[in-house]
């Protein structure tokens, strides 16, 4: 299960959206996502599926690929719905003892099903197509003002992208700790939500230990490879926009135009 | 030729923390070490676990600093601060484990990482990770994602990532502990055809004495001493001393052992099978 999760993972693939520079697609994310939030008809909503259908197609990841990485947000969108439906007052359609669906609900929870499915794609695609590492020298650029009021922009970026890196790595090791302690009979699956959380307890140490002593290492790699911060450091991949990347700006520009024209006469 | 590596009288304490409050212990992980590496060789270091092999190691590439003794690399001392990244640069470090050394997610990223460090110009970079990549066998994999490798190939990114670095010499510490048997050989051949073809010093830890044959000079640790030196031969004919060191001899080293002890008339150190059907043929 915990492999389906595909947040943060690169996927492989020689598309056009694999090759636009990091800072596009950072900042296309960026729009796109503020632009889910504009829309307040289906109008709106058919043209922000219209955009990330195109661009995943793009993109040539496969789209199974892009859905088993839902599966891991699953619960949190049924809160979300759940949680819409029940709360938001509004006419009436359905009552049960104190639990009172209302139209205004339904509506309210298929908006944010859509915005947070929506937003987790849009996000995963960014971060399929790009390498971390690209991600990082995007974001470092992007924030490279930052660095005037004394914020470590490069810290951050190269925090992050080990994240990223670590990510899936941990992930195969939690599944992996999880079977060899369901081999010796622990549960994880039955009990109630108080017993779960406490059956993750013993997986939760072994982890941590783990994951404290890949930190060790990895550090120690970094520094034996001569890193030493973001000082006199050349890049492999610098970066440095091509056509491609103006069209991709003019491309988004004109998708969040229209987002803020259709919010303005309300669809 | 001229020493790479020159340690006279090496000594680093640990502290050990046993209870808070209380005075740290201290303890001696390697203690009146000395070492003279000349260019071009292959040397080999083989010691029992904790016999400080890894602390050593780490004392080449100044990632350690000694609390007793001096280290040169290049004639450089160490412990000088101001010239830390030079002697990182001659002495490049592969460790242990594949997955915790390799910072890049793609794996041409990955052997630029260290060059980018050194601030090396771009169209640099890009000659320095064909070569490299090159080098270890693995340019076919270069836009590859370093999870979906095996122990072996992730292993030599690594060394890749370290050859990138154009290194005097590459210390690699246990490479081959945690693959499986064809990843080793796939190392093992890579280390060499490093050794013998780019003329690239090595300095092999292992506690795998099959691995060590190939080397041109051995020093075997214990308790945090080299307590023997010599080439494999001179090493592997002395199997009583060995076995006091808990390392396991070779099978075949030790076949031919038991053999002559029974009063077969053969030379010390049989290192290979076919030396063995020599000498009894
Ligand atoms: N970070 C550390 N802190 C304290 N003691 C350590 C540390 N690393 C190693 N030691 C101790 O130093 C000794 C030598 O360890 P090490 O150099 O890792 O040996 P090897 O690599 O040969 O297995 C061991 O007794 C070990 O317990
Ligand atoms: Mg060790």
């Amino acid at each position: 299960m915990l492999r389906d999760i595909t947040i943060g993972q690169y996927y492989p693939a020689d598309s056009i959206i694999h090759k636009l520079d990091p800072r596009v697609k950072f900042i296309a994310t960026l729009l796109y996502l503020i632009s889910l939030f504009l829309f307040h008809t289906y109008i709106g909503y058919i043209l922000a599926t219209v955009f990330l259908v195109v661009i995943i197609k793009l993109s040539k990841v496969p789209f199974r690929f892009i859905v088993k990485g839902m599966k891991a947000i699953v619960f949190i969108l049924l809160i979300t719905v759940v949680f819409n439906i029940f709360l938001t007052p509004g006419k009436v359609l359905a009552q049960w003892w104190i639990f009172k669906v209302t139209q205004e609900g339904l509506i309210q929870a298929g908006r944010m099903a859509i915005r947070l499915s929506y937003l987790i794609i849009g996000s995963s695609v960014m971060t399929l197509t790009t390498t971390p590492n690209q991600l990082t020298d995007g974001l470092e650029r992007i924030m490279n003002p930052l660095k005037k009021i004394k914020v470590p922009v490069h810290e951050i970026a190269m925090m992050m992208s080990i994240a990223l890196r670590f990510i899936p790595i941990l992930m195969e090791e939690t599944d992996k700790i999880m079977k060899a302690q369901i081999a010796r009979g622990a549960d994880f699956e039955s009990g109630n939500l108080i017993k779960k959380v406490k059956s993750m307890v013993p997986l939760l140490v072994p982890l941590f230990i783990s994951a404290f002593r890949r930190a060790n290492d990895l550090a120690m790699a970094m520094e034996a490879r001569c890193y030493h911060g973001g000082d006199n450091r050349t890049q492999m991949k610098p970066l440095v926009y091509k056509r491609q990347d103006f069209v991709a700006y003019a491309v988004v520009l004109c998708y969040f135009a229209a987002s803020i024209g259709m919010c303005v006469i309300g669809w | 030729m001229s020493s790479i590596i020159r340690a006279s009288k090496l000594g680093y304490d640990y502290y050990r923390y046993t209870d808070e409050n209380e005075e740290p212990e201290l303890n001696r992980a390697i203690d009146q070490v000395s070492l003279d590496v000349k260019e071009g060789q292959f040397i080999a270091v083989l010691g029992h676990n904790g016999s400080g092999k890894s602390t050593l190691a780490k004392h080449i590439n100044a990632l350690l600093v000694p609390t007793e003794g001096t280290m040169w690399v290049d004639s450089i001392d160490t412990a000088q601060e101001e010239e830390l990244w030079k002697v990182r640069q001659k002495a490049g470090m592969v460790f242990q484990n594949p997955d915790n050394q390799i910072i890049g997610t793609v794996v041409e990223e990955d052997v630029g990482f260290g060059p980018e460090n050194m601030g090396i110009p771009t169209d640099d970079i890009w000659k320095r990770v064909d070569e490299s990549l090159a080098a270890v066998g693995m340019l076919s994999y270069r836009k590859h994602s370093p999870n979906k490798l095996s122990g072996g190939q992730k292993q030599r990114v690594a060394i890749a990532g370290v050859v990138a670095m154009h290194p005097k010499c590459i210390i690699l510490d246990e490479p081959t502990a945690m693959l499986d048997p064809n990843g080793r050989k796939e190392v093992l051949k890579t280390i060499r055809e490093l050794n013998e073809q780019e003329g690239v010093t090595v300095i092999l830890i292992t506690h795998y004495m099959e691995e060590v044959t190939l080397a041109d000079y051995v020093y075997v640790m214990d308790s945090g001493k080299i307590v023997m030196g010599g080439t494999p031969r001179e090493i592997f004919s002395q199997v009583d001393t060995l076995k006091s060191y808990r390392l396991d001899v070779p099978q075949v080293t030790l076949l031919a052992h038991e053999l002559k002890q029974e009063g077969v008339d053969i030379p010390d150190g049989i290192l290979t099978i076919d030396e063995l059907v020599n000498a009894l043929c």
